[in-house]
């Protein structure tokens, strides 16, 4: 089975750093295949930025994302560009902090994340990838929470881990949390 | 300096640009001469590491022609020597990849292609410079260019280019675009003893006797580097077997120059390397190379579950081009489709050598490489 997951917010915010945490977690912390793609403007922070993984169980002739099955956005331009390009039944999460005007979909899995918000509150709005990665393990079958966790351990500056891992926490909890109140099952 | 590892070991997770510098130790490469430039600079960025680790030189230019020459230098003292770039260093190169041509001095060029002309679009992948590649400095002359698909061949590609530029004496371009070369895969590294190596040939007789520029049979001469002992003079200028210039003898030209493009023409076959799936029965053929054969690949296995004969015809080496096994292919199929990032390139070979078979273009330019469908809705156009 192949997965297509869709990762865009501005430079700065971790995104593709968050695609390679992601498809590390499938292919060397996971048993799958995975390929990561980026894309970006020439500015290092500010522009538009997007992080594309697939996951498979078989060789990927194709690495790059057609119509995602998973799509997570962490800022408004980024809901604008990409909130009608996915799959039907496609899981999208938000940083409901950063994407205010909204005109959601209709047949589509949309789950709130306060990403950002989450992040300042830990001290470091930096790290909402982490708990945006975190919230996608649980909200997702993509990959499994140990695999994120060593994924995400080796990807980190020394002296961040707890920092790291308080925050991947947080998302995974809020992500079940989520769940539970929707009571639909991860997919 | 300290000796370290020059081979990775295992499986990584790397992104094309990373496997290629680590290809490149795994080669035997021990000095790049560079100038950081999107979306090639991470292979400088590691080299610059590494390089040091392992005893070796990493130098930055102050532009891409002092690059290119720094690296003939590296060469003619004996280094495997390499540099990278994208569109703009590489048009900068282009004289003195004529100089590297006419010395016979062996190298690496990998050129990571991004929208052009000039500056065009520094983060966004292209296959523009095809041409460039193989007709970019003045004069004839043939090179070889090769074109990888994947993170692997990122890797094990760039230690083909090693083989082949020591191999023929020729400046070798690893032909990728910005897709492949900030894309991260999977990337399985053999034992470094696995890992075949060519060095170019030294010469076997005394150095009273030897003539920097006397071909073998295969018509590559030996190459003696400096501080050996021998006497090696290298000129742009047109010389005899001997190094020293002839520029007004007609018969020096004509062997001289015939000699560097048929080093390269006929030893075609052994230099050439393709793949060809589902070939065997195909009434269509795509022709692809690089990041679009991947979607080749994925649009002939998709229209093939409708019923449609299809295959792929991918090239991994591009220059030299397989005119007539490109010519024997296109007398069994009904059509070729030949997906590229440029305006149509590359496709002007196919249809030199495609003779009366239809011949057609799927041309794109901007972010996104080919997606399958828009190769298989061309390939059902293509056979009705």
């Amino acid at each position: 089975m192949r997965t297509e997951i869709r990762i865009a917010g501005f430079g700065g915010q971790g995104i593709i750093r968050s695609g390679l945490i992601l498809s590390m977690a499938a292919c060397i912390y996971g048993d799958k295949n995975a390929v990561q793609t980026q894309s970006y403007g020439p500015e290092s922070r500010g522009g538009s930025c997007k992080s594309e993984v697939v996951i498979a169980d078989e060789e990927i002739d194709f690495p790059l994302v057609d119509e995602p099955d998973v799509v997570v956005i962490m800022s408004q331009e980024a809901y604008h560009t990409y909130i009608n390009t996915a799959k039907e039944n496609a899981s999208i999460l938000v940083d409901s902090e950063m994407v205010t005007e909204r005109a959601d979909p209709p047949n589509t899995k949309i789950f709130n994340v306060p990403a950002t918000k989450t992040a300042k509150e830990l001290g470091k709005a930096i790290i909402a990838n982490v708990v945006m990665l975190g919230a996608l393990v649980s909200l997702t079958n993509l990959v499994t929470f140990e695999a994120m966790k060593e994924a995400i351990l080796r990807n980190i500056p020394k002296g961040t881990e707890n920092l790291n891992m308080k925050a991947f926490e947080k998302g995974y909890d809020f992500g079940k949390k989520l769940l539970k109140k929707k009571n639909v099952p991860a997919n | 300096m300290q000796k370290n590892r020059a081979v990775l070991q295992g499986t990584h997770f790397l992104s094309g640009d990373l496997a290629c510098a680590e290809g490149a130790l795994a080669a035997g490469c021990e000095f790049f001469g560079g100038y950081p430039i999107t979306p090639a600079t991470e292979i400088a960025e590691r080299m610059a590491k590494r390089l040091p680790e392992i005893g070796g030189v990493y130098l930055q230019m102050e532009d891409e022609i002092a690059s290119i020459a720094a690296v003939i230098g590296a060469s003619f003292a004996g280094k495997k020597a390499m540099t990278a770039t994208s569109g703009p260093g590489f048009s900068l190169m282009q004289e003195n990849i004529g100089l590297a041509v006419m010395t016979e001095a062996p190298l690496v060029i990998v050129n990571i292609m991004r929208g052009g002309p000039s500056t065009g679009q520094p983060t966004m992948p292209s296959q523009q410079d095809v041409m460039q590649a193989r007709w970019g400095s003045h004069g004839d002359y043939e090179i070889i260019a090769l074109a990888p698909s994947s993170v692997q061949e990122m890797f094990d590609l760039t230690i083909e280019s090693f083989n082949l530029a020591e191999t023929y004496r020729v400046p070798v371009m690893l032909l990728a675009d910005a897709t492949i070369g900030h894309m991260w895969e999977r990337v399985k590294i053999p034992p470094q003893e696995e890992i075949p190596l060519s060095w170019r040939k030294k010469p076997e007789v005394a150095p009273a006797k030897y003539k920097p520029f006397k071909p073998d049979e295969n018509l590559v001469p030996p190459m003696a580097c400096f501080g050996e002992g021998y006497r090696f003079h290298a000129t742009g200028l047109t010389h005899n077997e001997e190094g020293a210039p002839a520029t007004v003898s007609s018969e020096a030209q004509d062997r001289l120059v015939r000699r560097l493009c048929n080093k390269i023409r006929r030893n075609t076959k052994e230099i050439m390397k393709i793949e060809e799936i589902m070939l065997d029965d195909a009434e269509i053929v795509v022709l692809a190379y690089g990041i679009t054969s991947r979607a080749a690949l994925s649009a002939v296995r998709m229209v093939r579950k409708e019923g449609i004969k299809a295959g792929l015809l991918r090239l991994v080496t591009i220059w030299p081009f397989p005119t007539e096994l490109v010519t024997q292919i296109a007398k069994k199929s009904r059509a070729i489709v030949v997906p590229e990032m440029n305006c149509g390139q590359l496709v002007r070979e196919v249809e030199r050598a495609a003779k009366t078979t239809p011949v057609l273009l799927l041309s794109k330019l901007g972010e996104e490489p080919h997606r399958p469908s828009e190769i298989s809705s061309a390939l059902r156009k293509a056979i009705k």
